[in-house]
């Protein structure tokens, strides 16, 4: 234990711990700017300096570890003036028209402006000038990013390298490491970086307008889908717990904008489990077993990485769409059936977590309902609080209104889909079905839960071992790979998640600025799952009538058509 | 009225001399990876600031070619203004009235020319293509990579074993470099900024002084996998632990007496004792490799069985030939290679110069060890002649300044041109031409014959340490790729083509520093195991302490010392004191730690592994 003085309280913390933590255990704030715990404590932005009695220099509380006998200031006059200043420093590089920026009001550089009493800048203005274009699903402002080093921190931890530190001097600024815009780049556009920017400077490519734009076109039928892990965060905007911003809450707001109709994604995540779980089964079958092991292709952002940087893995992905796709296509041909309407009037948006579906329903080949696009636009969660800030609507003042039908009901297996864990999970509860003919405990295969960044389990169906990984986060991923690759590790089935934590800690979700939301929201997809009724895929009634009515059977020749994809049809700019 | 007056160095000039000083450590320590068009900037408006005046190129010309080269910074400038900087300059050059306009305008040219390629990136993309900051000085700049701030900080804890640990994991050869590593991680220390570089290799002997024993490193399981190595030089050795390390079974083939490669046979003991030398080796051993001695790849054995026999091989052969000098009366008796009389020394065959006159021909720091020696074994006079001057010398300076007070005569600017010899053949003089120093060709001034007639320069021995050369004929003949006598390898250390054979050291790249050898082996190492198939990782385990935080106050760089020369030429006994503890404490605290302050902390502060 190593014993110091803060701000004139006696401290006593472990050995190694850094002044910023010593101070917050003694209930004392210092303020931070560029620092998340764990992930970048580099010191970059000199606004939590201290001062220690004996040194002339300021440390930065953030990390420079606590020493015996140490007397800290937090607050002295030389560590004001010197935070002060260097948030001036900043301001003068930075597009400070607050009013129309994303960020107001969950911005970090804003607030500390504010607590610390800023209100001129002695400097002049000199803001950098942006460059890039805005048609990539990843925007980022140059004149906003305040260089706190965090997007490259994150990048790095998610394997994919692509932003650094560029240039020297005044003109030293986050760029791509290589290649010259983000279109080209091997970005897998987990968003990650966006989730941790305390700024502005990185925002998803805004497509609320397209959207304002079919609900009042008379031709459209709008109809919405709303991904699983949604319903753990939309909320959080309005400060509203997840038992009261319930996906029927969002499906009630959905509608006063006009939405004609609102489904869950849960119920396609079902249509996934059939689809991939057959196609599971159908490779473990195999005899040579050449396809095996099987990776999820849920994560569009995780099948960016992949034909990025393991190309020759690319046929281990399941042809499975996304749920998000799988909708899309059923939307504009069952559902369109049902309608009995042309499919092309039929607009479809989903709400994500996620900057990779922007990229994913994009994609020339996704449009096997009817040569439209099977998804029009994807919207992420904060796009959505934003489209219903602007209409005015207070969700804690409207009533809940249940999905529409049948596109709107989905197992508890499909809830899961947003959570690390969850999609291995709802594939092998439905896979012992499959080959059993009866169904397991749907607790059965909870070893595969929980936030670590790479698990391992195996599992016994029916004298079969099948030994499957469950990865979030794409550093994770690139280890899993790397370690398949070189052969020290074998699985039968591999469930990838881009972001850390899944869907719930996505890159398109609400913002908390120094908070991993991820493990906080979870918990949310899993109690709703235990309280369902209805907690396997193959039980859906809305799965049993699809197959029945319209795809015959799993892998059948019209679910091929419809709810398979061929990865090789586009390439990433590297590929 | 008084006619004049004396001059008084106001408080203001005094100050600016200063600064001059700060700005020339400052530029000392500019690592390479630095943008060269902003740096290209900064100079030339640190000279604009040094014009008078007087003349309009100087004065308006450099602003516009400032201007210019900012508008490119800022990605604001045309290609066709890259055209304009050039033009302007080459203007400035011919027209400005003395050097401080033409030289800053000179530069600009050079700028341009040499990196338009950057220039063009920042006007299309607005952003440098050659920019790859350093962020630990010393780290990026030795060869093997050494985590060097980690050991400082080790070494200022008291935790010597551990610091040598650390080393080792990059290095296994602490002692030896402690001893005489040229030290390129000092080149660009970042501490000149303060005062004067980190005497890092000072503080590498040190630790290596106070480690407790050496230990058997922990070797990982045995891969079955058999691999070669020819030569048992400071590159082979390094391959050889390293690969033992990882668990694969290694010979060393020697041909010589003893392994050790040049650090035996070419660095006279005062510089790096035997028995430093042999108890390092011995360490080395304990990783388990075999070696075989007295056997010449080529000779005794083919490369084509050793590939037969091995999964893979490592060509570490060094360079041990001698470089003639082309010069009648070469074939004299007397007359020595350097390479040749050190390998002597190295076998323990003392030759004996007493009362005997030496000239040695060489400027390099062999010439030195030979010059040196020579003294030590007795020599009467011992003359250095050197056809350029003693400041162009190759040799590193303390070196040369170490020569000299050991009694040494240097001959500068004096080109050999024939050898005299008695009627029985013998070496009876050298004599040379003396030389003018010239026009700059390369960086350096060439010297040019001067006007004056040759000199004798009588004498009993002529050393000859005019550079080596690699015996490599065996390897071209077994279909290595050779150029120029050097084995040409990749730098991975492997060929196209060529499976399971690898290749490093001076044998690579003509004759280097024992830690560019190492780094070679290194390499080797590393791509020999990927090669076998595995990718085992070299760690060392040690966790550092937690960084201090301390005001670090301009403070002396501890040098080393040395025994007085009049009694260090008397024997072959080692030569430099070592650190005292005191001094050592002192010189560990003042490391700036860059792996966390600074741009360390961002991105590759410390390599764990490789």
């Amino acid at each position: 234990m190593v014993n110091l003085t803060i701000d004139g309280k006696k401290v006593c913390v472990n050995e190694g711990v850094t002044i910023l933590e010593a101070a917050k255990s003694a209930g004392i704030n210092i303020p931070t700017l560029c620092y998340w715990k764990g992930l970048n404590e580099v010191g970059a932005c000199r606004v939590c300096v201290v001062e220690v009695e004996g040194i002339r220099k300021l440390p930065a509380a953030c990390n420079t570890a606590v020493h015996e006998g140490m007397v800290v200031h937090t607050n002295s006059r030389k560590v004001r003036d010197a935070r002060k200043t260097n948030v001036q420093l900043i301001l003068s590089e930075h597009d400070c028209r607050c009013p129309q920026c994303i960020r107001s009001g969950n911005c970090s550089l804003q607030t500390l402006a504010q607590d610390l009493n800023i209100i001129d800048i002695p400097f002049a203005k000199k803001v950098p000038e942006n460059t890039y274009s805005k048609s990539f699903p990843l925007n980022r402002t140059n004149s906003k990013c305040i260089k706190c080093m965090r997007c490259i921190q994150m990048c790095e931890k998610q394997a994919c390298n692509i932003w650094d530190l560029i240039n020297t001097g005044s003109r030293s600024t986050v760029g791509l490491r290589e290649g010259y815009s983000l279109e080209e780049s091997n970005c897998a556009l987990c968003g990650q970086c966006i989730t941790h920017c305390p700024v502005g400077a990185l925002t998803e490519r805004d497509d609320t307008t397209k959207v304002i734009d079919a609900l009042n076109d008379p031709d459209k039928i709008v109809v919405a889908q709303i991904a699983p892990s949604i319903r753990t965060a939309w909320g959080e905007a309005w400060n509203l717990s997840a038992e009261e911003a319930t996906v029927e809450r969002l499906a009630s707001a959905l509608h006063i904008m006009g939405f004609d109709y609102v489904f869950d994604t849960n119920f396609t995540a079902d249509l996934t489990i059939m689809e991939e779980g057959s196609e599971f089964l159908a490779r473990l079958g195999d005899a040579d077993n050449s396809k095996l092991p099987l990776f999820t292709s849920c994560c569009p952002g995780w099948v960016r990485f992949v034909k990025s940087h393991y190309p020759e893995f690319v046929d281990n992905l399941s042809t499975a769409k996304s749920p998000q796709q799988m909708f899309g296509a059923v939307a504009k041909s069952y559902y369109a059936d049902i309608l009995g309407v042309e499919p092309s009037k039929i607009y479809c948006v989903s709400i994500m977590p996620c900057l990779a579906k922007k990229h994913e329903c994009a994609i020339p080949a996704m449009n096997d309902a009817c040569g439209d696009p099977d998804v029009d636009v994807v919207l992420t969660t904060r796009e959505v609080d934003r489209l219903i800030r602007s209409e005015f609507i207070n969700p804690a003042e409207i009533e809940d209104r249940a999905l529409d039908m049948p596109l709107g009901i989905g197992s508890g297996a499909g809830n899961i889909f947003g959570a690390t864990g969850g999609v291995m999970e709802a594939a092998l509860r439905s896979a012992y079905f499959l080959v059993t003919g009866s169904n397991p405990d749907p607790d059965a295969f909870k070893d595969v839960r929980g936030q670590d960044g790479w698990k391992e389990a195996t599992f016994d169906i029916n004298g079969t071992t099948l030994k499957v990984a469950v990865v979030n986060g794409l550093g994770n991923a690139d280890k899993l790979l790397k370690a398949l690759k070189s052969g020290k590790v074998s699985y039968d089935f591999i469930e990838v998640m881009a972001c850390p934590g899944g869907c719930v800690g996505g890159g398109g979700q609400p913002i908390h600025d120094n908070v991993e939301m991820a493990p906080e929201r979870a918990p949310t997809l899993y109690s709703q799952d235990a309280a369902s009724d209805l907690r396997f895929s193959h039980e859906n009634p809305s799965i049993t009538a699809i197959y029945k009515d319209y795809l015959g059977k799993p892998l059948s020749e019209k679910s091929h058509h419809l709810l398979h994809t061929d990865h090789h049809a586009w390439s990433m700019p590297n590929e | 009225m008084s006619r004049l007056s004396n001059i008084t160095i106001s408080m203001a000039q005094e100050t600016v001399e200063e600064l001059y000083k700060d700005i020339e450590r400052n530029i000392q320590t500019s690592q390479p990876g630095l943008c060269p068009v902003d740096l290209a900037a900064a100079f030339i408006h640190l000279s604009h600031a040094r014009s008078c005046g007087k003349c309009t190129p100087c004065r308006v010309g450099l602003g516009k070619l400032e201007d210019l080269i900012e508008a490119v910074l800022d990605g604001k400038a045309t290609i066709e203004d890259i055209d304009e900087i050039e033009k302007m300059s080459d203007t400035i050059f011919r027209s400005a009235d003395c050097a401080i306009g033409s030289e800053a305008a000179r530069m600009a040219v050079k700028a341009v020319k040499g990196f338009r390629d950057d220039f063009e990136e920042h006007v299309k993309y607005g952003r440098c293509k050659f920019q790859n900051f350093k962020s630990v000085p010393c780290v990026s700049e030795c060869p093997a990579h050494v985590d060097i701030p980690g050991y400082i900080a080790l070494i200022n804890e008291g935790r010597y074993d551990d610091a040598v640990k650390l080393i080792r994991k990059d290095n296994p050869f602490p002692a030896t470099c402690g001893m005489i590593c040229e030290h390129p991680c000092e080149e660009h220390c970042r501490r000149k900024l303060v005062d004067d570089a980190i005497n890092i290799r000072g503080l590498k002997r040190y630790a290596v002084e106070h480690e407790s024993e050496i230990k058997a490193p922990v070797c990982a399981e045995a891969t079955g996998k058999k691999v070669a190595i020819i030569g048992g030089g400071p590159s082979g050795l390094t391959a050889a632990y390293f690969l033992s390390v990882m668990g694969h079974e290694c010979t060393v083939y020697e041909q010589r007496d003893k392994l050790g490669g040049m650090l035996r046979y070419g660095i006279p003991s005062y510089r790096l004792p035997r028995e430093i030398l042999d108890k390092e080796i011995e360490g080395l051993k304990l990783s388990g490799f075999k070696t075989i001695t007295n056997i010449s790849v080529g000779k005794d054995i083919t490369l084509e069985q050793l590939r037969k026999d091995y999964d893979a091989v490592y060509i570490s052969i060094g360079a041990h030939t001698d470089n003639k000098i082309g010069i009648d009366g070469e074939d004299a008796e007397g007359v020595i290679s350097a390479v040749e009389m050190l390998r002597g020394i190295g076998d323990g065959n003392m030759p004996d110069f007493s009362g005997q006159d030496i000239v040695v021909v060489g400027g390099g720091n062999v010439a030195m060890d030979v010059a040196r020696s020579a003294i030590r074994l007795g020599a009467k006079t011992v003359k250095i002649a050197y056809r350029r001057r003693k400041v162009d010398m190759t040799a590193l300076a303390e070196e040369v300044e170490g020569a000299v007070a050991d009694g040494c005569m240097i001959l500068e600017l004096n080109a050999p041109t024939r050898i005299e010899k008695t009627d029985d053949g013998k070496v009876a003089a050298l004599w040379v031409q003396p030389q003018i120093v010239g026009e700059v060709k390369w960086g350096r001034p060439a010297p040019v014959n001067a006007d004056s007639p040759e000199v004798r320069l009588a004498c009993d021995k002529v050393l000859v340490a005019i550079g080596q050369g690699i015996e490599s004929s065996h390897f071209a003949d077994n279909g290595i790729p050779v150029n120029r006598r050097k084995i040409a390898a990749k730098d991975t250390a492997d060929f196209d083509g060529i499976d399971g054979v690898f290749s490093g050291g001076d044998c690579v790249t003509g004759p280097a520093t024992v830690i560019k050898a190492i780094a070679g082996g290194k390499v080797a190492a590393a791509n020999i195991d990927e090669y076998l198939g595995f990718d085992h990782e070299i760690t060392s385990g040690v966790e550092l302490p937690p960084v201090r935080f301390a005001d670090r106050e301009p403070m002396g760089r501890v040098n080393m010392t040395e025994r007085p020369a009049s009694e260090r030429t008397k024997d072959f006994d080692l030569m430099e004191f070592p650190m005292t503890d005191q001094e050592a404490c002192q010189e560990s605290a003042r490391c700036l730690q860059c792996d966390h302050f600074g741009c360390g902390k961002l991105k590759g502060g410390r390599e764990l592994k490789w």
